[in-house]
């Protein structure tokens, strides 16, 4: 390891996307063996960066050396024969192939050791024990949560022998403990020598994990300082060019009497959640906590109508529903954040106003036929309240910045005026200042008297968000804390099946 | 709702997005241009070629004819636009446009022209309803579904007539394929109508939006409450509905059925709605693009024919033609990065 020659030198490096400049004038270094960090604010242009040291996109200004050595790469290929890859904020498996098929995928090193499976299986085995934990080889990928398909990346980049791996937010589907042990595996690497480009917005997570972090602003480079003389609030000052407060906005809870709209009775559904009664007031925000696979997710789609519930009453507004189809779901007023926004939310390839007004068509339109002028002006009036930030209404959602397509996403479900609104994962991927905003934008929904389900990764996002929280362990609702009562503690317990917690509080 | 002016990271945001509108305007033109609009560029160079270097193809008498020449892939071609952006496909259009013309010629002496010429249309849409069961209800992938039911559909058109062409005598069944209005031909209005409308369906409808969102993220359509089905359905009903009206225009045109007609011309259709730029993996497209399409296909025959080339040219030429068309649309697509 030489210290003096880094890993990655950038010098002026540029790009421009139509008549967006994403990146510009930016000199960089990483040092080997290290993890830098790269911070900013939705479209500052971090994956950007990242993409073109991976040779995804092609810089149009500026220059690049690897090991001192100038490169001009024009395909991630080019990039991978100089061990640096990029495991991309949009995760890019193959989702109808195997584990072990997507591990292996169009590489060089094992193709010479003639298709032999077994060899195959050996060097699966071992890259596990390099990453330090275990994906079953044979499911596919479609199965897997995102959270594991992450680690399928990692192992796919390991297979490929990288040494340099940008990690576009990798975070933003984990829980606090995969997160955890993610990290653990990040600092593994590093330690073997393996540098790290890390994206994320969760800057606390950020300073505990690297060793330099960089800031960006609007295509440009701030600043690039060792971690330990950073604080979140000075990367958020930082990135912002100003301060912001990133606490919870105060909440205000539903009067007493406000009425129940959401309603559920012995609620079964996907094999998986059973006998789970609640319900939501006016103006209430629920959180629902629980470890991923809990039910969490499965209750949400369940109540949309995503996934055929197998039985159970719902109602909303006293009167009962019977949500077959997310098109009844839409029907009676609720809105489904879904948590993966690129398979399930968006239409990628069309306009941010399309996006926005697709679940209710209906309201724009007369006869069939769609009024283009109320329909803009309904988009402009949203675009700008949740403050996405694009070329125009008509740019297609594919060439946002990863936030701005989460904040279309919202707008998208907000555009109904939804009666309940389940939001899974509202802020993956936003910056702080986006993520404040959206936590406002939920309070103000409550407080005009729409019901809302938050479900989070984050315990914090739920416990600084909800007036209420349901837990619920294997299917089952097994706690259930108000306002005074819910405390990160508490709800961890709960959330772990240690037995005192059952008794702690159980649901009405 | 919120004020949002409350919140400072919200309010810097939207002026951010204005000036960047504004500075998008010109620049942002000129790079996705080439591949936006490609159709336009191949459509117009061809024009200008031709009109260079023949005397004879900027006559009226030579555009009309081209015109009428388009008019049949045409009709199909911009139903199958809404077929392919929808993520479908449909192979069966040949043999429902040779069936929609035997029927109505087989029924012309038993309930007039007006009845048998709806008769056949009808009988298209027939098919393209079944067609759109199978694909949707059936989940049968629509290359082979379609490629089944051509065959199935061929094979009633030629059970229908035992082989036979089957000639009609009642001069009025002429009138839609030979006749005229200020010397256009009914079936170029014909067509060019049907593209207006499906023009306007598309770009214009709640419909037009839901056939976009089922090609292009049938998952996330679902999620929004559209019924990926039904609207998926609906194109294969259009298709079918169209062929059926191709076919009885041609069968007017010749006042004969054939069960052996319009075969290959799927493959026209799907070239034509490919070289106007729609993308064959769904979701992207316009009817315009088509109607461009099938014009240049028309015209590149049309040109042979006018500079004598040698007729077999005229296939390797089109040929090459899809080729660019497709190989501009990648190339595009990977400079744009
Ligand atoms: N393929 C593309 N075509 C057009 N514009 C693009 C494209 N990719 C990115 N952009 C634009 O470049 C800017 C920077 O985007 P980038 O994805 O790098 O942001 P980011 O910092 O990663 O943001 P986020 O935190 O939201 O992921 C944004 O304004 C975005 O809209
Ligand atoms: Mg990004």
């Amino acid at each position: 390891m030489t210290t003096s020659q880094p890993h990655i030198e950038l010098r002026d490096v540029g790009k421009r996307f139509g008549g967006v400049q994403a990146v510009s004038g930016v000199s960089l270094r990483i040092e080997r063996g290290t993890i830098h960090a790269l911070v900013g604010e939705n479209g500052a242009g971090k994956s950007t960066l990242g993409k073109m040291i991976a040779g995804v996109h092609r810089p149009d200004a500026g220059e690049m050396r690897v090991d001192g050595r100038l490169v001009r790469y024009s395909s991630p290929r080019e990039a991978l024969a100089d061990g640096v890859t990029i495991i991309a904020q949009e995760l890019a498996l193959v989702p109808q192939r195997s584990v072990i098929e997507n591990v292996f995928l169009g590489n060089a090193g094992v193709a010479k050791s003639a298709g032999s499976l077994r060899d195959q299986r050996r060097r699966y085995g071992e890259l596990q024990d390099l990453a330090g934990y275990a994906v079953p080889p044979d499911v596919r990928i479609s199965s897997l949560r995102v959270a594991d398909q992450q680690k399928v990346e990692i192992l796919k980049a390991l297979a490929r022998e990288a040494r340099l791996i940008v990690m576009d937010e990798p975070t933003a589907a984990l829980t606090a403990e995969e997160t955890a042990r993610l990290f653990e595996v990040v600092r593994g690497l590093r330690d073997r020598g393996t540098s790290i480009v890390f994206v994320s917005h969760f800057l606390d997570e950020v300073l505990s994990l690297v060793d330099t972090v960089s800031i960006m602003r609007d295509g440009k480079l701030v600043r690039t300082r060792p971690a330990v003389e950073e604080t979140s609030e000075s990367l958020v000052t930082g990135m912002l060019g100003r301060s912001l407060d990133t606490s919870f906005p105060p909440k205000v809870p539903p009067a007493p009497s406000a009425p129940v709209v959401l309603s559920v009775r012995d609620l079964s559904a996907s094999g998986l959640v059973e006998d789970v009664s609640f319900d939501v007031r006016a103006g209430e925000i629920v959180g629902l906590a629980g470890l991923v696979g809990s039910g969490r997710s499965e209750i949400a789609r369940a109540l949309f109508g995503a996934d055929t519930k197998s039985s159970g009453d719902v109602s909303i507004g006293g009167d009962r529903i019977d949500v077959r189809s997310p098109r009844d779901g839409v029907r009676a007023g609720i809105a489904l954040l879904p948590e993966d926004r690129k398979d399930q939310g968006l239409l990628m390839q069309r306009s941010i106003l399309h996006n926005i007004t697709l679940p209710h068509l209906g309201r724009v339109s007369r006869a069939g036929v769609v009024s283009r002028g109320r329909e803009r002006r309904a988009a402009l009036d949203l675009i700008s309240r949740i403050g996405i930030r694009a070329s125009g209404p008509m740019a297609a959602v594919s060439t946002l910045s990863g936030g701005n397509q989460q904040k279309v996403l919202f707008a998208k479900w907000l555009f109904g005026g939804p009666r309940l609104l389940i939001a899974d994962e509202p802020t993956r991927g936003v910056d702080v200042g986006a993520k404040r905003a959206i936590y406002e934008l939920i309070h103000s929904l409550a407080a005009e008297g729409v019901s809302v389900l938050v479900i989070s990764s984050e315990l914090e996002e739920v416990l600084g968000l909800a007036h209420r929280v349901l837990v619920l362990r294997s299917g089952r609702l097994v706690a259930e804390y108000d306002h005074e009562e819910m405390s990160e503690e508490r709800v961890m317990h709960s959330i772990f099946a240690t037995d005192q917690s059952s008794t702690s509080g159980t649901s009405s | 709702m919120t004020r949002t002016d409350d919140h400072p990271a919200v309010e810097v945001e939207p002026v951010g997005m204005i000036e960047r509108i504004r500075l998008s305007g010109t620049s942002r033109l000129r790079i996705s241009a080439v591949r936006e609009y490609g159709i336009v560029f191949a459509f117009a160079a061809m024009f200008v070629t031709l009109s260079v270097t023949s005397p004879v193809f900027l006559t009226s008498a030579n555009l009309l004819n081209v015109l009428n020449q388009s008019s049949d892939v045409g009709i199909i071609a911009v139903a199958g636009t809404l077929v392919v952006i929808a993520g479908g496909f449909d192979l069966s259009v040949g043999a429902t446009y040779a069936v929609g013309g035997v029927v109505a010629a087989q029924l012309t002496p038993h309930i007039g022209v007006f009845g048998s010429l709806l008769a056949g249309v009808l009988v298209g849409l027939g098919f393209g309803l079944a067609n759109g069961a199978i694909v949707t209800v059936g989940r049968i992938n629509p290359f082979i579904g379609t490629l089944a039911s051509q065959i199935m559909i061929r094979g009633f058109a030629l059970v229908l007539t035992g082989g036979a062409l089957i000639s009609v005598t009642n001069t009025s069944f002429a009138t839609l394929g030979q006749g005229t209005v200020f010397t256009v031909r009914y079936a170029v209005i014909v067509w060019l109508v049907f593209g207006c409308i499906l023009a306007y369906i598309l770009g214009r409808t709640t419909f037009g939006r839901y056939v976009y969102a089922v090609g292009g993220n049938a998952e996330a359509a679902r999620l929004s409450g559209v019924r990926v089905g039904l609207v998926r359905g609906a194109t294969f009903a259009l298709s079918g509905l169209a062929a059926g009206l191709a076919g009885i225009v041609a069968a007017s045109r010749v006042s004969t059925g054939q069960a052996d007609t319009g075969v290959g011309l799927e493959l026209s259709a799907i070239a034509a709605i490919v070289i106007g730029g729609t993308s064959i993996l769904g979701g992207e497209g316009a009817v315009w693009r088509t109607v461009l399409g099938v014009l240049l296909i028309t015209m590149i025959g049309n040109g042979f024919n006018l500079l004598d080339v040698n007729p077999t040219y005229q296939q390797i030429f089109q040929g090459t033609i899809i080729l660019v068309a497709v190989g501009i649309d990648a190339f595009a697509r990977r400079s744009r990065r």
